[in-house]
């Protein structure tokens, strides 16, 4: 890969809707044609890291370049030009397509959005190979979302997020609503597209299974921050932080001999507050191997190969104890 | 991890032939055909499915929440009591007291306007004649049971004010208030992050050691049910077309359906740059009427003209007497591995 510009940098990234700090200072860089996946539980920020890029919301502060650019403080129409660098698929394809346009119109909606006026012919020209490309058939282009099953509607979402030939996607649990087999057909289209167009793209989930198979890269967020980031390999084999151990070690394994052999980690139930987060390091309250420091100094961000972990018993060798083996009296002797 | 030995345990639920379809503006539709399930006391079982087979109606006619509009047959029996057709009067006593169901949504079945205590207190005050205090007491116990630190506290919170895994918590409570006999749990965990699904899957587990509540589990992921169940039924498009106990099925799959399924789930260590996921190709079927074919047949990679001609009734499959499943060509050995 040559000297393309990054497809994504986002530095101290702040987010707070009136006193909820919704995202508190994230940084996260994706370099072109890579994808990164972004997990953490549920309402620790997530889709508003989404939103920020696609400028959805305008940060409270910190900066947020596509392909180079900073487009934090854009108004709508200087974003015009930077439009179809970056796109977003949501989760619910029912609730995030117009019902009273036609797919054709859908797909063709963000070339009117960047200010394009496209006669009616050189739309359909231009539609059809989309829908083809996301395995649709071209007729597709004249039913209303309706008409099309969750799996076909997920797709024409995607299309639409495509037509731009965008150089970012951020997708924005794009499989959760679907059934099992649906969600396989989802994510073998998104690898598919990813390793022909080569966009990259910022994969926001909560399903591990789906992150390992799509994945180069995994940002862990919690409460408003990232705890971890690191290479698909290293986080599966070497997770650093008790909350990436946990998830880890939470999310069950689709085979009941193995998942009956696991060794449970049940994390403390104190679920914190976005309203008033913890003192410290935020994720203390349910960390099995918290101690006094915790509750008083935020953990560093200890680098680990390019990434890190942000939390108070990783070694600056990147190395520490791990829930999922280690007796919480004996970590810190 | 203790599992319910089905064959020595009492049943306490017994389905046998329920059948649901809905009349509807543009014609009715065949939502259950035929199904069958057995409950032993103390037993979790496993539903899974695609989306719209009929797991939530099914799970819905065993706690008599079916609307008025929906037409049944069949016979559900709860301890020798049949529920198919009884009263509304009669069904009220069961349901709460013996046979309980938490619903997928929390917020929207919890009122908004009312603390937890105050909700969990009114089951009791209906369904135990409990007074006031003792109800208000007794969810305190509740809340401790389910796993909600500081219940005392707790019990005065208004359901905004607790976290989505809290208040799925609080339905659980609610269900379990009157130490019913049969749970049905629709998607509990869905849009949960893994770590509070796991402490939600051990309230469920702890109730059933502690009181012996047999449990129909309702999902769609195949981990949770690999966690939790003992054994497993699998619905396409209104029919049960594979049960089993938790391991063969996983093991074994018979079923075209159940082998697509658990293929198309991603395998640890996989990624896509060498690897891709098992489809099925195709969509569920909405049926009007219930064909004398396998209803799968349009998206087996197996099915023949018999297939097409006549429905496979559910019989044992292999040597296991407990696994049964409704297929004319039953998948040979080994079908999991095959996506490469
Ligand atoms: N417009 C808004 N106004 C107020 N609060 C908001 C708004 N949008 C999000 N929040 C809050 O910000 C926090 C983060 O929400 P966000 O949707 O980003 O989480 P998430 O990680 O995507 O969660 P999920 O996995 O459930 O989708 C939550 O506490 C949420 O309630
Ligand atoms: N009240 C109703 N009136 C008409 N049709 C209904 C009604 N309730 C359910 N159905 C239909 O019955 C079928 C089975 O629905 P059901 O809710 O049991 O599916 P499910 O397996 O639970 O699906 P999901 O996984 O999406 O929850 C569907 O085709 C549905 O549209
Ligand atoms: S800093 Fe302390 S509380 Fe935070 S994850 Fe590490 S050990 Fe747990
Ligand atoms: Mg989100
Ligand atoms: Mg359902």
């Amino acid at each position: 890969m040559t000297s393309r510009p990054n497809a994504l940098e986002i530095e101290d990234l702040v987010m707070h809707f009136g006193p909820v700090r919704a995202v508190d200072g994230v940084s996260l860089t994706i370099a072109a044609g890579r994808v990164t996946a972004l997990v953490g539980e549920s309402g620790s920020g997530k889709s508003t890291v989404g939103r920020c890029v696609v400028r959805l919301v305008e940060p409270t502060a910190g900066v947020v370049r596509i392909a180079g650019a900073d487009v934090t403080h854009l108004s709508r129409r200087q974003l015009r030009p930077h439009r179809d660098a970056v796109s977003i698929v949501f989760q619910d394809p029912a609730a995030s397509l117009d019902p009273r346009m036609l797919v054709g119109e859908i797909v063709a909606e963000p070339l009117r959005l960047a200010g394009r006026r496209v006669p009616r012919r050189e739309r359909e020209a231009r539609v059809a190979p989309q829908l083809e490309r996301v395995g649709l058939r071209a007729e597709v282009a004249r039913r209303y979302p309706h008409e099309l099953s969750g799996g076909q509607r997920q797709r024409v979402s995607i299309a639409r997020a495509l037509v731009s030939e965008p150089m970012l996607l951020i997708a924005d649990e794009p499989t959760s609503a679907l059934d099992v087999s649906v969600q396989a057909s989802v994510l073998n289209l998104l690898a598919d597209l990813q390793r022909d167009i080569g966009f990259a793209c910022l994969f926001i989930t909560h399903d591990l299974s789906a992150v390992e198979y799509l994945a180069d890269d995994i940002a862990v967020m919690y409460l408003g921050q990232l705890v971890e980031k690191g290479s698909r390999e290293r986080i599966f084999a070497r997770p650093a932080h008790p909350y990436t151990q946990a998830l880890l070690a939470a999310a069950p394994v689709a085979d009941p001999v193995r998942q009956r052999q696991r060794q449970p980690v049940l994390l403390g139930d104190d679920l914190p507050s976005a309203l008033d987060p913890p003192s410290g390091c935020r994720f203390r309250t349910r960390c099995p191997l918290a101690f006094d420091t915790c509750a008083t100094e935020v953990p560093p961000q200890v680098p680990i190969g390019d990434g890190m972990a942000a939390c108070h018993l990783v070694r600056p060798d990147g190395t520490g104890p791990d829930v999922r083996t280690a007796d919480p009296s004996e970590v810190l002797s | 991890m203790t599992t319910a030995p089905a064959s020595t345990a009492t049943t306490v639920l017994e389905m046998r032939d329920l059948s649901v379809s809905f009349p509807t503006e543009t014609g009715t539709v065949s939502a259950v055909d035929g199904a069958a399930l057995d409950l032993a006391a103390g037993e979790i079982v496993g539903m899974v499915g695609e989306s719209g087979c009929g797991k939530s109606v099914t799970g819905m006619s065993i706690a008599g929440l079916l609307p008025g509009s929906a037409r049944v047959t069949g016979s559900v029996r709860l301890n020798g009591t049949e529920l198919v057709g009884a009263r509304e009067s009669a069904l009220r006593r069961v349901r709460g007291r013996e046979i309980a169901y938490i619903f997928q949504e929390p917020m929207t079945s919890l009122n908004p306007v009312l603390t937890v205590g105050r909700q969990i207190g009114e089951v009791l005050q209906v369904h135990e004649r409990m007074s006031r205090r003792a109800a208000h007491a007794r969810a305190v116990e509740l809340l401790t049971l389910v796993g909600i630190p500081s219940a005392t506290h707790r019990v005065g919170a208004y359901p905004h004010q607790l976290s989505g895994g809290m208040r799925q918590r609080v339905m659980i409570a609610m269900a379990v208030a009157c130490g019913p006999k049969v749970l049905v749990a629709d998607e509990p965990t869905t849009a949960l992050d893994v770590t509070v699904q796991a402490g939600i899957l051990q309230v469920l587990r702890d109730l059933r050691d502690r009181l012996g509540t047999s449990i129909l589990i309702i999902t769609h992921d195949l981990g949770v049910i690999a966690d939790i169940a003992d054994r497993v039924v699998v619905m396409y498009a209104g029919r049960v077309v594979e049960r089993a106990p938790v391991t063969d099925l996983f093991a074994r799959p018979y079923h075209h359906y159940t082998a697509g399924l658990l293929s198309a789930s991603p395998k640890p260590g996989r990624h896509a740059s060498t690897a891709r996921l098992a489809e099925i190709p195709g969509l569920v079927p909405v049926l009007s009427t219930q064909p004398d074919a396998c209803t799968f047949a349009d998206r087996c990679p197996a099915a023949d003209a018999r297939c097409r001609e006549s429905a496979p009734p559910l019989e044992v499959a292999g040597d296991g007497t407990d696994h049964l499943a409704a297929c004319w060509h039953p998948c040979p050995p080994q079908p999991r591995e095959a996506n490469r």
